[in-house]
Order: structure tokens, then sequence, then C-alpha cells
């Protein structure tokens, strides 16, 4: 997994609230068994003037020259919310996002987000829009700066402001970790559990 | 200490607090399908990682196949065919169960997992799929997760999560006519939300949740994700003991009375504390429709779209004007009489047998409206086969529904088949978003017999004035 220190980049606000996975990607444009080759996916619904076509939406934000190479989304409540399809966070990090503001997550999304290197970032609604406000500005210009490390996101005129994320997850980014290399480290606990359960109730356990 | 259902569950498969603040809770059962499944099985086998027990995964072809009669591997979505033939590869490498293309047993996950005994009270259940929450009405901690998730469900037995807070929903009250359990999901959402639940497992209890049958509380839990929880969950009682006894894949024996013993025990304790409780009375929920494109966006089928002023906030409104653009309608507009072209009559919300009966006795002897496009997906074979020994296909096909082989269908749009832009479809499933069922698509969720009854009207109808006196 790419690792998340800190990240400084341009901003795009996609304002709407409740933004779910089948609009950041349609299910029709997951077309193979792979996580690649997504990023052309996504936001198809809006990023082109028609569902079938590859001719770009001028009125769709990330079209918009201003908002070139955007790398984070400021966005409204319950961002990925919907299918628990992780191929959208696939195809965002492909796209190149880094990193989501927002003031609520859809559950699944969120963790998808953390297991493959993309940040996302509860803020409040007023400081979504406060940063918004700015950026809009100048958005090539007026950049966000994130660092994880420090838990801060500020913007170049000078907002601050601090956010929550647990420590696991945290540390998984910073490092770029693998969960699954991290959760065996476990293993004795895992065997040692599943030994008492087998005891306990040996019902739950099937047998080919 | 007094506990709930849930943290009783979970205190269970605490392998180890972790010192981050998460957990690291054991999963029992994980399931998967063809179109997110294929793709965590075939990314933990390209990591050289095998899964740790076998025995304790299933698999069904659901998303993605076809649901016409005489299906194969072939889809009408393109590529499909790649999906469905990778799943049964990389299952039958990792040695896991597949309810394959054919088999009698096929259908959609949520579907076929109660009723094979897969999931059972008390234990703990993943699925790469958003509606694993259905599967909480038998009792059971069962949630959605992404495909790196299952992944490592698959190969640790185990996922580091953090525990989330703890809801009820109190259904009392006596049901008005017509009222189902989709109707009590839809009311709740729009009474608090499609953000309401978020962060939360939610119970829902009380007396009217009791009275339910097995297959009406799986419909509540269904759309709990509609609600922004973690999951749903009902604490099992003598009717799910009786709706699991024989099943393949319950404990039989000594083993089975063991495990009813212990499932005696899952109920939350008298005084045990949620975070969060909610109260509704079920006599104020008439039929309930969606107007919008989200699941809050609903009231009763006899009211109007709500004026934009009633909403709540500013981004409510902004939300509700651009789903009614989507859906061509306006405030104040009227949702009885309004016409439809398309009725959908499954998914893992209402595709069981119950449902099934309950709109083919709206249906029988009467025919769909001739500009309706109507069809019934059941939501396994073995719904298929029991409705057909009832002879309510017949009620179906007699009234001018097709009658297909068991799966997701038309509940989402794959790239496959579709009902077309601009289209009004009634509908059972769970998700009325933009193009979820297809591109331009205007989606209505309501309940079998709300759509049944407007599909032979060709026009939105309160099913209270189609039934029968007999
Ligand atoms: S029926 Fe619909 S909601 Fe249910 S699992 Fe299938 S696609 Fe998802």
């Amino acid at each position: 997994m790419k690792a998340f220190t800190t990240h400084c980049g341009i901003a795009a606000p996609l304002l709407r609230i409740n933004i779910d996975t089948d609009a950041i990607i349609p299910s029709r444009e997951m077309r193979r068994v792979s996580k690649k080759g997504l990023g052309e996916g996504l936001f198809a619904s809006s990023r082109y003037v028609m569902s079938d076509s590859r001719e770009l939406n001028p009125d769709f934000i990330l079209n918009k020259a201003e908002y070139a190479n955007t790398t984070i989304l400021l966005t409204g409540n319950n961002f990925g919310c919907g299918s628990s399809r992780e191929h959208a966070v696939w195809a965002l990090a492909e796209y190149g996002i880094r990193a989501i503001i927002a003031p609520s997550f859809g559950a699944i999304f969120y963790q998808n987000c953390m297991r493959n290197g993309i940040l996302p970032v509860v803020l409040s609604n007023e400081a979504v829009m406060q940063l918004s406000d700015e950026i809009m500005q100048d958005p090539q210009k007026l950049k966000i700066e994130i660092d994880l490390q420090e838990q801060k996101v500020s913007s170049k005129k000078g907002l601050h402001f601090e956010f929550d994320i647990e420590t696991g997850s945290k540390e998984m980014l910073l490092n770029g970790l693998d969960s699954i290399g991290l959760t065996l480290q476990y293993e004795a606990d895992i065997k040692a559990f599943e030994q008492q359960t087998q005891k306990q109730h040996s019902w739950l356990y099937l047998q080919n | 200490m007094s506990k709930t259902l849930f943290q009783k569950i979970w205190d269970a498969h605490q392998v180890k607090s972790l010192p981050d603040g998460t957990y690291l809770i054991y999963i029992d059962r994980v399931f998967l399908h063809e179109r997110t499944g294929s793709i965590a099985l075939q990314s933990l086998a390209e990591a050289g990682r095998k899964v740790r027990h076998p025995e304790q995964v299933f698999c069904t072809m659901d998303h993605i196949v076809d649901t016409f009669p005489g299906r194969g591997d072939d889809t009408v979505m393109p590529s499909g065919k790649d999906f469905i033939q990778a799943t049964r590869k990389e299952a039958k490498a990792a040695g896991i169960t597949l309810f394959d293309i054919g088999d009698e047993q096929q259908g959609i996950a949520h579907v076929i997992s109660p009723e094979l005994g897969i999931v059972q009270p008390g234990l703990t259940l993943v699925c790469p799929d958003s509606h694993t929450c259905t599967q909480g009405a038998l009792g059971a901690a069962a949630w959605g997760i992404g495909s790196s998730e299952a992944e490592h469900a698959m190969a640790t037995q185990t996922l580091r999560i953090n525990k989330p807070k703890l809801m009820r929903v109190w259904f009392e009250g006596e049901l008005n006519s017509c009222v189902t359990a989709k109707d009590m999901i839809l009311h709740l959402i729009s009474k608090f939300g499609a953000h309401g639940g978020a962060g939360h497992a939610i119970e829902f209890a009380g007396p009217t949740v009791e009275a339910l049958s097995i297959e009406a509380r799986m419909t509540l839990c269904n759309m709990a994700v509609e609600f922004a929880a973690f999951t749903g969950l009902v604490a099992p009682d003598q009717k799910t003991i009786e709706y699991l006894e024989g099943r393949p894949y319950v404990p039989k024996g000594e083993q089975w009375h063991q495990a009813v013993e212990y499932w005696h025990s899952l109920v939350t304790d008298d005084d045990a504390l949620f975070d969060t409780e909610i109260k509704i009375d079920v006599a104020e929920i008439e039929p309930t429709i969606t107007w919008g494109t989200s699941p809050q966006h609903a009231c009763g089928i006899s009211q109007t779209v709500p004026e934009l002023e009633s909403l709540a906030s500013e981004d409510a409104r902004t939300a509700a004007t651009r789903a009614l653009a989507y859906q061509a309608l306006q405030p104040g507009d009227k949702l009885l009489d309004l016409k439809i072209d398309c009725a959908f009559i499954g998914s893992c919300t209402n595709s069981r047998i119950e449902d099934l009966r309950k709109a083919a006795a709206i249906l029988k002897g009467r025919k769909v409206a001739s500009h309706v496009k109507a069809i019934c997906v059941p939501g396994s074979q073995q719904v298929k086969a029991a409705a057909e020994r009832e002879g309510l296909h017949q009620v179906f096909l007699d009234a001018g529904f097709e009658w297909r082989e068991s799966g997701c269908s038309m509940c989402f749009y794959a790239g496959g088949e579709h009902f077309g832009k601009q289209q009004r479809v009634l509908s059972t499933s769970n998700r009325n978003f933009e193009s979820r069922q297809g591109p331009e698509t205007r989606t209505h969720l309501a309940s079998p017999e709300t759509v049944a009854a407007s599909a032979l009207n060709g026009c939105i109808t309160d099913p209270r004035t189609m039934m029968r006196t007999n």
C-alpha cells in the first residue's frame, strides 16, 4: 500500500451530500476482475456527456482547467455511502486522489480508503465550507496541505483544522503497511481463541 | 453486567483488544459473490496467501449472472462471463463452497445464507456486499465489508474494527392494513435521514418486530445500511429456532440442542444501555414509497412530494432539488396515480416466498396494465421452486409478469440488462440512487403489495384499494 505522510495538492469541492459509490464508479464501469483500469470510470455518469461515451462534460468540476490535477476532494455528508464496492476507492486512487475531506463517510467506504492509501479526513461541515470558499478563488494556487502525523489540515491563507483518526489506521497509512501482515502477528491469540471456542461452541465449526 | 444483544456477540468474538483502541474480532463465516468476491479471492491468491478455514467460506453467483430462463456463463453484461469463470476457478482453487449457476441452492447471497442455515444466531458473518446486514434478522452480527477486508477475513479469520455504537429502534403498535416491514424501514429512514444510524449497530426490537415473521425481519434489517448503520439485528426467539431447524448447515443432534440453549441467552438484558434509542408507533405508518433518489426521500403513499421549505437544511434542499429534476417531479406533486413504466419484484429486500405470496394475492386473476413491463425475480432457486409448487409462477405469468431464474437482476445495473432511460420503475429493491437500475432510470421503492397493485393499474396505487375481501 502507498504510504501517506504529508500531502499538498489541488482540492476540488463536490459539495453534495450522500454521494454514493454508484456515483463514484457506476457498476457498468467495473469491467474486469481487476483493481486496475478503473480511473477512467471515476464519476463516469457526470464526467462524460453520455453514459456510453468518453466525451468530457465541460460542466463537471474535475473537467475544468482550474481543477486540473486535483488530488483532494472536499465534499458533503455521507460520502461513499451505498454499495460496498472497493472499486470506488481503486478508481479514486488511480485517478490520483490522495485525500477526501468530508463531515462524514459511508462506513465501508471509509475502511476501504484506509486499506488503499487514501486518507479520509473528517472535518465539520463548516470547516469544509471555509476551505471550499478559499480554494475556489484560485484552485491551482490555493492548495491544501494535509499532515497525517500531526493530524492537521491547513490552507494557504491560514485556515487550520485538526482531525481525528484511530492510531492503528494512522500507523498503517503512515508506513504503507499491509493489514493482513500486521494481524498475523497475533496468530497465537487467534489460535488460542479458536481452541477455546471449539470447546465451548463446537457447533460453530463446519466440517467439509 | 447487563449487556445488549450486540454486546454479547461482540464479547464472544473478541480475540484481542489492540493497542490502538480497535479490536481484533473473530469472523465465523465469510460469504462472497462473483462481483466483489472474485477479486478478493484472486488478490489473496496472488499475494500467496491461503484461506484459513475454507469450510467457513461460501460463494454464490448472484450479481452478474443473467436471470433469463436457460442461462449459462454468457451474460448480457459485456465481460460478465469473465467474472463468473474467474470466480469458479478461484473458488475451486481455494477449496470453498460455491453455489454455482444451475445449482438448486443458488441465489442471492443474503437470501440463501439464511435459507441454508449458514447464518445462525450469535455468530459473526461478513460479505463484501453492503446488504449483508439482512442476515442480522437471524440474530447474528452480519455486516458488509470491502474486498480488501474480505481478503483479511479469509486469511486471518478476523477483522480489526472499531466498536460500533449501540442503538435500539423500538417498534410498537398495530400495523395498518398493507403496511409491511418494508414500509417500517422506509418510514424510519425518511424520518431520521439516510445518515440517521451512522456508526451504530442497530437492534430492531419491540412488540411489532417480535410479531414479524423471520422473512419480514430480513426485509427490515436489509435496509439498515441505507440508514448508514454498521448493521441491524433482531434477537433470536422461538420463531428463529423453528425457522432454522432442519436446514442444511445448522448443527445436528446433540449439537443442535447445545446451540439452541446458547441462542436462548442471546437477548438484550432488561437494564442494558444503548447509546441511542428511537421509538416508533407503527400506527402512524401507511404504505410508504420513495419520491426522490435517496431512501430518505420517502413518504406515505397518500402524501405529496414535500415542499422544499419543509426540508430541514440547505443541503437537504439542494439534494431534493436535484432528485426531483432527475425524477421529473415537482414539490407538491401527488404520488398516487403517477404513471409508471415498469415494475420489479425481487432483490434481497423482497424476493422471498412470503413476498411473492403477498404480491400474487393481489395479482391473482388480474392483468398488468398493457404499457407496463413487469418482472419477478425470485431471490433463490429454492424460493423459485417453492413458488412453482404453489402455482404462484402461474399467477405472475398470467398477470403479464416475466418469471425469472434467481439473482440480483434488475435491482442494479451491472452494464447489461436495464429498464431504459427515464423509465419510471416501481421496485421492491432497496436503492433508488441515480442510475442504480440503469442510466437515467427513475426508481420508486415500495413493498411487493404496492408494486403489484401499481403494476395492475399502470400507475402508483395504494395497495389497500386492491385488496380482496374474500
Ligand atoms: S439484490 Fe440488489 S441490493 Fe441485494 S445484493 Fe443483489 S444487487 Fe445488492
